[in-house]
């Protein structure tokens, strides 16, 4: 159940094909994967940067938990969680999860509930540099 | 004066995160677990500010509700709505 929190840029092909190539070959028919990316508005408003905190032990502790619940509601085989923190520029990817599962189902249903959960659970927080260096916390998630 | 218990009590260790952080003077602090029995009491001897609406709260790195219990050597924070993915 391997998760990860990056401090830098990561390439999201990179983590999911190391992920892929440490589960036994032939065991899964369906990989689903969600990645999410930084936008450069937000409200209205052009956004330039973002810093992500996290709070450190109960972030890591809240993903695998998420993946947890995946697997207890789900046929997979396993699933991963990479998350952006620090500093991040406009286009660069800030959340990857992937599922792989026997079937397409399975994988597609338990990548869109780590998002959900993941957003809802795990401790995140975004604050966003404006175009006219002002800065603001963003106060709530936009809806799917 | 007699100790009210053998071992040694461990202060509650507090944290807070994000807006709530830059908010307080003293973002990371500890309470007298004698003083206290909730996650809300917690935030009472904290800070003097009130609690602000939709603060979430977690236990020992498990999301709590203000009214859950606290014990010796816990640790409690408090943080804004989640806002990560």
């Amino acid at each position: 159940m391997p998760i990860a929190i990056e401090p830098q840029s990561f390439n999201p092909s990179e983590a999911q094909a190391q992920f892929e190539a440490s589960l036994v070959k032939g065991s899964y028919g369906a990989s689903a994967n969600f990645i999410g990316t930084m936008r450069d508005f937000n409200e209205g408003d052009d956004v330039v940067a973002m810093e992500l905190e996290h709070y450190p032990g109960m972030t890591e502790k809240e993903l695998h938990a998420i993946i947890n619940d995946a697997k207890s509601r789900w046929d997979i085989i396993d699933a991963l969680i990479v998350h952006r923190v620090g500093k991040i520029d406009t286009g660069e990817p800030i959340v990857l999860t992937v599922v792989c599962s026997a079937h397409r189902a399975a994988a597609f249903d338990a990548c869109r509930f780590l998002m959900e959960a993941l957003k809802s659970r795990a401790p995140f927080w975004k604050k966003e540099t404006l175009s006219d260096g002002s800065q603001r916390w963003v106060e709530k998630n936009t809806p799917g | 004066m007699v100790s009210r218990t053998l071992g040694t009590r461990m202060p509650i260790k507090v944290k807070f995160f994000a807006s709530l952080r830059e908010q307080m003077s003293n973002p990371a602090t500890e309470v007298d677990s004698n003083a206290v029995k909730t996650v809300a009491d917690v935030w009472e001897k904290a800070t003097p500010k009130p609690m602000p609406p939709h603060v979430l709260c977690s236990v020992n790195l498990e999301h709590a509700e203000p009214s859950q219990a606290v014990n010796d050597g816990d640790e409690v924070a408090f943080f804004p709505p989640i806002t990560g993915g």
